[in-house]
């Protein structure tokens, strides 16, 4: 797959989309999984952790760029590390100051959004070599399609088993809750299916470019 | 050896430039959300504390924390005195005392179930059961929270404290579903023992050593 100099290129509409849609990095690059397959026992988990994530990558990408002529090559990853654990600790006490039971239930995957591979990726790959209104929009891109793929998996696990969405019932009493979806081995079979969704999906533009390769 | 690749590098200065310059940039942005949320957060938190302590306490109005050592009770304020037990006594609208609420924890299933559980001084027993934390498997162990006849056994339980004020008069128990006889005996929940057995062990614990340090002195909560 050869990627277009993505440097030399003006902010299309893209440059946005790259992350919701062509290189999603739930769906497509299927990256960042440990938060995505742990915390997305609902749909407002899978939203929140997404939110969380998109405002440490767009504030994160944001500082990267804006400094990237500034930070000497040798000591650029561990800059981009300081930066992004500073976002994390700032939605750390955001989210404690929005709602505790919101703070317990996403755990220690807040403080793991630092590891999160998305966001250093982003800085590196992207951040690191362009303009900030671009770096900032596609990194709003990428957490906006992070934030998707999550909320999607929290949606169709929390509606499998739990029968509600966003706590709201959806079948009444009578609904025998498919519990193993709100359970570790869900998380995988709901992602597997989206993953195969997604695939069906993807495969007709690719075929139409001429590089009907797996 | 060949001769070292060198490729142009930086003065150890820059780099050490730009990491001061970007920590302390870091550092102002953190101690500003600091700042700025810690309100917020304190403000949360006593909320969550009054809603899971008027939750196991119906009719409570305000709460105050203590602490119950071995020389007597005390209001808490600051750090928690050596071998104290923190409680909290909630008060009603016209300023009665209402009722005690403690935590208690146990080694369920998956982890350590917290609950809180609201004590009335009149009947000794305990009126009210919250869980503060549980990771029990869904659709089964979480059961203690909204089988109805599991929370029946908190509407009285009784936790009588004995008459040279050393222990309860009745330890808690957990008993197999259905084979519950004392007003002290918990009925656990079928299918879900293990959880069940979490609670009423956590409630005995606590209770054991609480209400000993607490029941002598109870009057001087009183007002």
């Amino acid at each position: 797959m050869s990627l277009p100099n993505q440097a030399d290129e003006g902010i299309t509409f893209d440059t946005f989309m790259e992350g919701v849609w062509r290189q999603n990095p739930v769906f497509v690059m299927v990256l960042g999984m440990c938060p995505t397959l742990a915390v997305t026992v609902s749909a407002v988990n899978g939203l929140s952790m997404g939110v969380a994530t998109l405002f440490v990558l767009v504030s994160s990408c944001l500082l990267v760029s804006l400094i990237r002529h500034l930070v000497p090559k040798e000591v650029r990853i561990a800059t981009y590390i300081v930066i992004i654990a500073t976002f994390v600790t700032l939605v750390d006490y955001l989210i404690q100051a929005a709602s505790l039971a919101l703070y317990e239930a996403l755990g220690a995957f807040i403080q793991l959004i630092v590891v999160n591979c998305i966001i250093l990726g982003r800085a590196e790959a992207h951040a690191s070599k362009n303009p900030p209104l671009k770096a900032v929009v596609n990194a709003l891109g990428m957490g906006v399609g992070f934030a998707i793929g999550l909320l999607a998996l929290g949606g169709t696990r929390e509606i499998l088993g739990a029968g509600k969405l966003f706590g709201i019932s959806l079948f009444g009493e009578h609904f025998q809750p498919w519990v193993v979806m709100v359970l570790p081995p869900g998380g995988f079979f709901v992602l597997g299916g989206w993953l195969l969704l997604f695939a069906l999906f993807r495969k007709k533009p690719v075929t139409e470019g001429g590089h009907a390769h797996d | 050896m060949s001769e070292p690749i060198t490729p142009q590098t930086t003065p150890s200065g820059k780099m050490i430039a730009t990491m001061v310059l970007v920590a302390s940039i870091c550092g102002v942005l953190i101690v500003g959300a600091f700042e700025s949320t810690q309100a917020a957060i304190a403000e949360n938190k006593r909320i969550m504390v009054e809603r899971a302590v008027f939750k196991v306490l119906p009719g409570a109005a305000s709460v105050k924390e203590y602490a119950a050592t071995p020389a007597g009770i005390q209001p808490l304020t600051g750090a928690m005195p050596e071998g104290g037990i923190k409680f909290y006594a909630a008060y009603d609208q016209a300023g009665a005392l209402k009722g005690i609420a403690a935590e208690a924890a146990g080694k369920g299933y998956a982890d350590v179930v917290r609950i809180l559980y609201g004590y009335d001084a009149q009947c000794q027993c305990i009126i009210g059961i919250g869980v503060v934390s549980m990771r029990e498997t869904p659709g089964i162990g979480d059961k203690i929270i909204t089988d109805k006849a599991f929370l029946k056994n908190f509407e009285a339980l009784d936790v009588r404290v004995n008459a040279e004020m050393t222990a309860l008069a009745n330890a808690v128990k957990v008993v197999k579903h259905g084979s519950k006889t004392s007003p002290w005996q918990i009925d656990a929940i079928a299918g879900a023992t293990v959880t069940s057995k979490a609670v009423g062990r956590g409630i005995n614990d606590s209770a054991q050593k609480l209400l000993p340090l607490l029941v002598p002195h109870i009057a001087e909560l009183k007002s």
